[in-house]
């Protein structure tokens, strides 16, 4: 039972919503289910919260390393929730957005999440730099290919590109750097990313459709008791 | 001032490129926070001293701009902002650039999210960016927030049909059947151009998928740079353009200010990037050829040993 | 602790103060509330600078900053789907008692019983924190995957196999030969000649024939099979330097963002 359930369950919201598609009739429900799983995706977010919750209240009582840091974790999330769920310094009260300028929630997430979000990106700004110096070589034939389109990306999608070859008469402009790089990204990169995605489709309608019919029932876990 | 700010900065960067050069020769380590210094060096020195490029729209970014640019007044256009502050330096500028260039031809838009952070951002955008210019326009009437809702594919899965089933609110709880905008929009068929900007998932891609391909409904597609290559085999049959990364977004800003010279006198944060993109791309080429020199030179002495 | 980290927190601590003093006093002409406003920004510009610390090596700035952003966005995540799908679309749908509460106002036949399906789903979901009742958070989990299944299987197949195949079948030869004409015009390749705009539709049918042709695995690569499977790693090739170009481009546009705002919102040596 605890497996024929949910494999049922599977079936028949898979097979609900591609019938939904091609039989008009039936598009109210697609719809229904569709807004059931909108519903259920915010249990998700409920949920990630609330496990993280645990492992850091965990950390704390057994003082594992770095469990000072747990306490940072706790009290930023207990704050945010505070002033989200309550909407504290909402202009608008309990009706307005709740990212409305000048509320707590906004300004947290301007001055918190926002600085902290992008710079943690903005690191890979350094290691992509390091990893071109130490790593990115023209060992063979293939790795050459693939630098001098990287070069004539990096060059053409800046103005230095067309100052460099701006001298090369019209009649020969497919040489133009900013040229030869909407050239690459129109045909090669085109060609090559359409022979990715026809493989990524067949992949994802396979899985699909081995989910549907339950015969991919890894996401069952093999432990029954859960 | 700034002239000679550029010329320092760049002999510094380029003594330091040398050195790195004879120190690679030489077969000494080279800290990789040196590295990181030299990066910083070449994003810091021209956001110091601004460089300013003249920029040239590619077609693919012609296309998205042509067609709003074409639409008729009045028309309704749809925004999503699907991106969050990881990607919000490269796409931010292209969404305000849109939403400038749609109230400037009077288009409606309706402004939504499939990013939680989304919905942060476009509030932000909103009220700092967009709206002081147009202090005319009127919520509900020029314009509609209606926010985020959970769900990614989900709730596109729902709006190419019934939006307001999806959305019974505008972000201030105001009913969607009371408001102007949605008079004549039942679901995403009615809009006249979609425009999703992002890089992740759900995102552009998931408009495509849909949206764009089932309804057969116009959608334009402004991604983070790391994203672009992937959407060109959509283009043209599937969407109508691409804007591509910080490029994308000063080649948006460039065309604008070319068909509308007042926007000359706003912000234009994607042109004004160019100039520290094109410095770091230079260093991070340099690193390359460093490399690849002392690489080389390595391989043949081998080879004579 | 050791005392040079001591004396450390504090130089930073008094630094933090410092610039709240400045950043609160620069903002006192513009805003009322210059003082918050002043520790906003300097917060977040000590934020930023706990994040990049990281260059130099892992140290407790970088972690606080690492452990703060991941309880925040938990919370921030948790607090928009509840106001923006929990109270927007589920409870008017539930309850007119709690759709008054929430000041969400009623839509006609908007009461649905079925709609308590997703609310039992989610709790069910909520028991996989339970040690023992988690088993029972498969049936919602085999509706989302069920649903995404369902969702996906028509539009990948639709979008990404087969109008991707029709746009792959391009011309390749002109009925009528016009001449050679532009190579390139405006960055436009559509704009080109006939020349150029044959030799990238050749490039684009044999770049994703033999792009394929890479990918099958059920055939060893020899012969003319493996002819075309090298020249499908070279169009492969040429893809990911492209994707590296733009990788780079992205990557240094984030650093601009964050070297923008500390230059111009928290130092303000910038306008």
């Amino acid at each position: 039972m605890k497996r024929q359930i949910p494999l049922f369950i599977t079936f028949f919201v898979g097979t609900l919503l591609i019938f939904s598609v091609f039989i008009p009739p039936m598009e109210t429900l697609g719809e229904n289910f569709t807004l059931f799983f909108d519903i259920i995706a915010v249990f998700a977010f409920f949920l990630g919260a609330g496990n993280l919750v645990r492992v850091h209240v965990s950390k704390l009582r057994k003082r594992k390393a770095d469990w000072g840091f747990s306490i940072v974790t706790l009290i930023g999330f207990g704050f945010m929730l505070f002033v989200g769920l309550l909407k504290i310094g909402n202009p608008g009260g309990i009706a307005a957005d709740v990212t409305a300028p000048g509320s707590w929630f906004q300004e947290m997430f301007n001055y918190v999440i926002n600085p902290l979000q992008s710079t943690m990106y903005a690191l890979l700004a350094f290691f992509v730099a390091s990893a071109s110096y130490r790593a990115f070589r023209a060992k063979n034939r293939e790795a050459t290919i693939l630098l001098m389109a990287a070069f004539v990306i990096l060059l053409g999608r800046t103005p230095l590109g067309m100052m460099l070859t701006a001298w090369i008469p019209d009649s020969l402009s497919i040489f133009q750097i900013p040229n030869m790089a909407v050239w690459i990204m129109n045909s090669f990169n085109l060609a090559g990313q359409r022979a990715i995605l026809i493989g990524i489709s067949l992949g994802v309608v396979a899985m699909s459709l081995r989910l549907i019919l339950g015969v991919e029932r890894t996401y069952l876990g093999g432990d029954d008791s859960g | 001032m700034d002239n000679i700010g550029v010329i320092i900065s760049l002999i510094l960067i380029l003594g330091g490129l040398v050195t790195l050069l004879i120190r690679s020769l030489q077969a000494r380590e080279v800290d990789r926070r040196i590295i990181f210094l030299f990066i910083f060096l070449a994003v810091a020195a021209p956001i110091l001293f601004p460089m300013t490029f003249k920029e040239k729209a590619t077609q693919v970014v012609k296309s998205v701009f042509d067609k709003i640019e074409n639409l008729p007044e009045g028309s309704t256009v749809l925004l999503s902002f699907d991106f969050d502050p990881a990607m919000a330096p490269e796409v931010q500028p292209m969404a305000n650039a849109i939403s400038r260039h749609c109230f400037e031809k009077g288009h409606k838009i309706i402004f939504m999210s499939l990013w939680a952070t989304g919905q942060a951002l476009l509030s932000h955008s909103l009220s700092e960016f967009i709206l002081p210019g147009f202090p005319e326009k009127e919520n509900l009437v020029d314009y509609v927030s209606i926010g985020y809702k959970a769900g990614n594919e989900g709730v596109l899965n729902v709006i190419i049909t019934d939006i307001q089933k999806m959305f019974p609110t505008d972000v201030n709880s105001v009913p969607l059947d009371s408001i102007p905008i949605f008079d004549n929009i039942e679901s995403c068929k009615d809009l006249d151009f979609i425009m999703s900007i992002g890089g992740g998932k759900p995102g552009p891609k998931e408009w495509v998928l849909f949206v764009g391909d089932p309804g057969d409904v116009p959608v334009g597609v402004g991604v983070a740079a790391v994203v672009a290559p992937q959407m060109y085999p959509y283009y043209p049959g599937q969407i109508v353009g691409i804007l591509g990364g910080v490029k994308g977004a000063a080649e948006y800003e460039s065309e604008l200010i070319r068909v509308h010279p007042r926007f000359a006198e706003m912000d234009t944060p994607g042109l004004r990037m160019m100039g520290p993109q094109t410095l770091a791309h230079v260093v991070i080429m340099a690193f390359i050829v460093i490399g690849n020199v002392v690489f080389f030179r390595g391989r043949r002495r081998e080879k004579k040993e | 602790m050791k005392k040079t980290t001591y004396l450390l927190m504090a130089v930073i601590s008094a630094l933090f103060v410092l610039s709240w003093i400045l950043k609160a006093g620069s903002l006192s002409g513009e805003t009322d509330n210059y003082v918050i406003q002043g520790f906003l920004i300097t917060f977040s510009a000590f934020l930023t600078l706990s994040v990049l610390s990281f260059l130099y090596a892992d140290n407790p700035l970088y972690k606080f900053a690492e452990h703060l952003f991941v309880g925040v966005s938990a919370a921030f995540w948790m607090c928009m789907g509840f106001w923006t799908t929990i109270v927007q679309n589920l409870i008017p749908r539930l309850s007119d008692g709690l759709s008054s509460f929430f000041e969400v106002p009623p839509q006609p036949g908007d009461y649905n019983f079925f709609f308590f399906i997703p609310v039992i789903l989610g709790i069910l979901l909520l028991m996989r924190l339970s040690p023992k009742g988690g088993w029972i958070s498969r049936w919602p989990l085999a509706f989302i995957i069920g649903t995404t299944a369902g969702l996906n299987f028509v539009r990948y197949l639709r979008s990404d196999f087969i109008k991707q195949i029709s746009n792959t079948f391009v011309p390749l030869l002109g009925t009528e030969w016009q001449g050679i004409g532009h190579f390139f015009s405006n960055l436009d390749l559509s704009a080109s000649g006939q020349l150029v705009t044959m030799a990238a539709n050749w490039v684009i049918f044999l770049g994703v024939f033999c792009g394929l042709i890479y990918f099958y695995f059920s055939k060893e690569h020899k012969g003319a099979f493996g002819a075309a499977s090298k020249v499908g790693i070279w169009v492969l090739m040429l893809t990911f330097g492209a994707s590296f170009g733009y990788t780079v481009m992205g990557r240094i546009s984030l650093l601009v963002g964050r070297i923008t705002f500390l230059f111009r919102d928290w130092l303000e040596i910038i306008s």
